[in-house]
């Protein structure tokens, strides 16, 4: 362990963690003993060869000073214009009360910070907590030891929540840098449906670091639909840590959208623990500057009959790195499992680079699955062919590339939503690439 | 039981054929590893003083390294101590023609249907027979040196060409580079040297046949081929080994080494003996092969069947420097009964305009597990490389797994890379299609995996296509999925 490091440790030891019930303590410190004995990865560990997060971390932080809590005066620019959702902001890690608004719930949906639960809450808190997330991953255990704030979603049977939860994380660097740890425990139980957005955005010219871990425990014939949004403006480092798991015949969509931020991974896993489950997990990286992003994905198929289909792609421009890596597991009992997987990149730049490993895992033997991967450029030919029919050069390249980029889309259902990412990326395109 | 079932039981109880073992006087070094083990062997073969400071070098390096723990196999670890690190067939004098040896040697390779006896030299195939640590002997000698082809055992070779093996040796596969290479350097016993000279075509196959007899040994041999400007090769090498309850070592160096527009074809059947049906013995295939090239426009191509080993950890390489250069991999990876494969290739594009292409099949049954493990590195300098990579799983029985760790790492932006992987079984509807028209299951699955093998088995010159095809139809027995 070098000194940094030791510093970080002694020094988040010393910090005061809230405590919001007795158990919930007894979870932190047995993350926390795990956290000692294995330490920050460095980039001899198999699962972050090619991020070199911890000796980033240490560069660019000084451990010994705490984060401030932040003010700001609005948080009109962070929103997505004309979603109307049941919002939920974090400012710095902590509960921005003033700024949260989730308006008319459905009948018994509870919603609730982990602070201000009631007692009953607290109990179903303490026993899910941790239920899912088995992670051995060092920035997990850092989360689970020292969360600042947590948001429970609960939805009880057979309830359709009809507007989404947009949950904006705020990272306000302006004054000093910021490092956070937030959670969220979502159960959606049999028969419901409810779509969550995660957007996090930072600002200010100093460092950010920010864990997130999600835990999303969906029932049978329940449908969850997740959206991530990266557009950090700021120097952030982020880790978070999604874990799913899926009863009998759920749906699930995921898509994961990166357009910034100093140093992103995302730890998607999703565990289908059903039979005739669904799964489609997408995701878009339209990188540029020195932003390293890094997708680590794992769908382990543990009951028969179901299927997962996951897409990823990426535009990698100027210094950018981007790394992905898909698991997929077949246990020995999951038969008649299908499985896809399919990862595609394009380079542009001389310097831009990528490190994919798609990976399968299969102990069962009827089963159908695959992955494909590619890494390549525009096609000259259909570059051409746009050129000779009076389109110029930048534009023939950005229409390629959107057409590229457009089917990791196509899974957005709320229509709000989809422009708005569509336009981020179509922003993204005629601006940068 | 089903049907299904039963064949799968005959099959999956299927006993190694090689497994004989014959009583050649051995001429061994006492039991354990030390820098005096390292000497006694040098000492034996009468080496000179460079290549014993080399071998010596390698073990200090080795004595530091630790054993590498990231490949998809489980093994109790070996006791590097019990092992008898140099075993000969004694021999009274040096040989002077084939008619002077060992008759219980010339039965031996006529088991293993080996071409060192007349009938077999129709064939037209030169061999280099290295049984336990030790070359016996080589054919077609004459023949091929008219052409300046230099083809002996390695101990010969660091006799008559040191300054070629002092030249060329390490120089793909350096001592250091991993664990079992690094062992091997040091204690390797022989193996073959192959030259080709400018310009030549090799008129024939050049071919070794390795086969460890004697019990408690290790084998460590070392092949290194050398294509010169213009030159063509074409290789082959096969192996076996007797049955025993105990498990052996196998840790070969192959180091391939291709100038400009030279072209190394190297092929390889590997039927270790694979343990008994409970996963008893067998040999621990830990091989480093390596392949460098060096010149513009040259190709280096390996294509492997592998069946035996109760392990298998091998990953035959493509350093493609040269630009223009080629690399290729073509492989069949068979495991059954409690066998463990993991195995691939690498390939890392230096030079410009450099093109790879991976085909890996791995057929998994009984309680196997089978991996591929491969990395296709396109460094900044390499434009307009391009790389194919497909590596398909076959699954037969549900309590064997198949697993892919592909590795794709690209820092050139002209570069162009696929890599596709599918898993599956044979479906019950090729198989329906195949009764229908009066093809007996058997048949049909013969048909079937054949057909899913057909891409690397015609990469196969025809004297190794005949074998790999007998030894892949005593795995397709009966094993319907």
């Amino acid at each position: 362990m070098t000194t940094a490091t030791e510093t970080f440790f002694k020094s988040i030891q010393e910090s005061n963690v809230p405590s919001y019930f007795s158990e919930g303590q007894a979870i932190r410190e047995t993350a926390f003993q795990r956290l000692l004995e294995i330490g920050l990865p460095s980039n001899k560990s198999e699962e972050y060869r090619f991020t070199p997060i911890s000796k980033t971390l240490e560069k660019k932080l000084v451990w010994e000073t705490s984060t401030q809590a932040s003010t700001l005066s609005s948080i009109e620019p962070f929103l997505i214009p004309g979603l109307d959702a049941h919002l939920i902001v974090l400012i710095n890690g902590t509960f921005a009360k003033q700024f949260s608004n989730l308006g008319e719930l459905e009948n018994s949906v509870t919603v609730t910070t982990f602070a201000e639960a009631d007692t009953q809450t607290k109990e179903t808190i303490v026993k899910q907590l941790g239920s899912l997330n088995k992670s051995e991953d060092a920035f997990s255990l850092l989360n689970t030891a020292f969360y600042q704030e947590g948001i429970f979603i609960h939805v009880p049977k057979n309830t359709v929540v009809a507007k989404p939860f947009l949950i904006l994380h705020i990272n306000n660097a302006q004054q000093t840098q910021v490092v956070s740890h937030t959670r969220l425990l979502v159960i959606v139980e049999n028969g419901s449906a409810v779509s969550v957005i995660e957007k996090s955005d930072s600002v200010g010219a100093h460092p950010c670091f920010h864990t997130f871990t999600e835990e999303i425990i969906v029932g049978e014939d329940a449908t969850f639909d997740y959206c991530k949004v990266q557009n950090d403006s700021g120097l952030i480092h982020q880790v978070s840590n999604t874990t799913l798991s899926q009863s009998n015949t759920s749906k699930v969509n995921t898509f994961t959208l990166t357009l910034n931020g100093q140093l992103i991974r995302n730890n998607l896993s999703i565990v289908i623990d059903g039979e005739h489950c669904e799964s489609h997990f997408h995701g878009l990286y339209l990188v540029t500057g020195n932003t390293l992003v890094d997708n680590h994905t794992v769908v382990d198929h543990q009951k028969p009959n179901s299927f997962s289909n996951e897409l990823y792609k990426g535009i990698m421009d100027e210094n950018s790195k981007g790394v992905f890596n898909g698991k997929i597991y077949v246990r020995p009992h999951a038969q008649k499992t299908n499985a896809f997987q399919s990862n595609r990149n394009i380079l542009m730049s001389e310097s831009a680079t990528i490190n994919t490993k798609p990976q399968l895992e299969i102990w069962a033997d009827d089963v159908k699955c695959s992955h494909g991967c590619t890494t390549g450029q525009l096609d000259d030919e259909a570059l051409f062919y746009l050129q000779a029919r009076g389109i110029p050069y930048d534009s023939a390249k950005a229409m390629l590339l959107y057409a590229f980029a457009l089917d990791v889309v196509a899974l957005i259902k709320n229509d709000t939503l989809k422009s708005y990412v569509d336009g981020l990326i179509t922003e993204r395109l005629h601006r940068n690439f | 039981m089903s049907k299904d079932n039963q064949l799968l039981e005959e099959f999956t109880s299927k006993e190694y054929e090689y497994g004989w073992n014959v009583n050649l006087e051995a001429d061994e070094a006492p039991k354990g590893l030390s820098e005096d083990t390292v000497r006694f062997i040098s000492a034996k073969k009468k080496e000179p003083t460079w290549l014993l400071e080399w071998r010596l070098k390698a073990y200090r390096q080795w004595e530091k390294m630790p054993e590498p723990t990231w490949p998809n196999v489980h093994y109790p670890k070996i006791n590097y101590q019990d092992i008898i690190y140099y075993s000969a067939p004694k021999q009274k004098k040096s040989l002077s023609g084939l008619d002077e040896v060992d008759p219980e040697l010339i039965k031996t390779f006529e088991k293993l249907g080996i071409s060192i006896t007349e009938q077999k030299r129709l064939t037209g195939v030169a061999v280099d027979a290295v049984i336990d640590s030790v070359s016996v002997a080589t054919t077609f000698k004459s023949t091929l040196g008219e052409l300046g082809i230099i083809f002996c055992s390695f101990s010969e070779a660091v006799k008559e060409h040191p300054d070629l093996i002092k030249k060329y040796l390490g120089s793909v596969v350096p001592m250091g580079d991993n664990y079992f290479a690094a062992l091997n350097s040091a204690v390797f016993s022989d193996g073959s040297f192959c030259y080709i000279p400018k310009g030549v075509r090799c008129p024939m196959e050049l071919s070794t046949y390795f086969r460890i007899n004697a019990a408690n040994t290790g084998q460590f041999e070392r092949t290194l081929i050398i294509a010169d400007e213009g030159s063509f090769v074409s290789y082959l090498e096969g192996c076996t080994a007797p049955m025993r309850d105990e498990n052996q070592l196998h840790a070969a160096v192959v180091e391939l080494y291709a100038m400009k527009d030279a072209e190394i074809k190297y092929s390889t059947v590997q039927n270790w003996y694979p343990g008994d049906k409970n996963g008893k013995g067998g040999i621990y295939n830990f091989v480093t092969k390596r392949g460098l090239c060096f010149g513009d426009h040259s190709k280096i191509s390996w294509t492997q069947v592998e069946t035996g080993s109760a392990i298998t950890w091998k990953y035959p390489s493509c350093v493609l420097k040269g630009d223009y250069s080629m690399g290729e991999f073509y492989s069949v990876a068979v495991t059954n009964n409690y066998q463990q494969a993991d195995t691939g290739t690498k390939m890392i594009h230096i030079g410009k305009n450099t093109k790879s292409r991976i085909v890996s099949k791995g057929i998994s049954a009984g309680k196997s597990q089978n991996s591929y493990r491969g990395q296709v590195h396109i460094m900044k300098r390499a434009s307009n490389a391009r790389n194919f990579s497909q590596c398909d799983s076959l699954l037969m029985g549900d309590q064997c797994g198949a697993h892919t760790f592909p590795y794709i790492d690209v820092e050139n932006q002209t570069a162009r890379i696929e890599h596709e992987a599918t898993t599956s079984k044979i479906g019950e509807d090729q198989i329906f299609y195949c009764l229908q028209r009066g093809i007996d299951e058997e048949a049909a699955v013969a048909l079937i995996v054949n057909g899913y093998a057909k891409e690397v088995l015609n990469q196969l010159p025809m004297e190794f296509a005949v074998e790999a095809q007998k030894l892949l139809a005593l795995t397709l027995e009966g094993s319907v999925g």
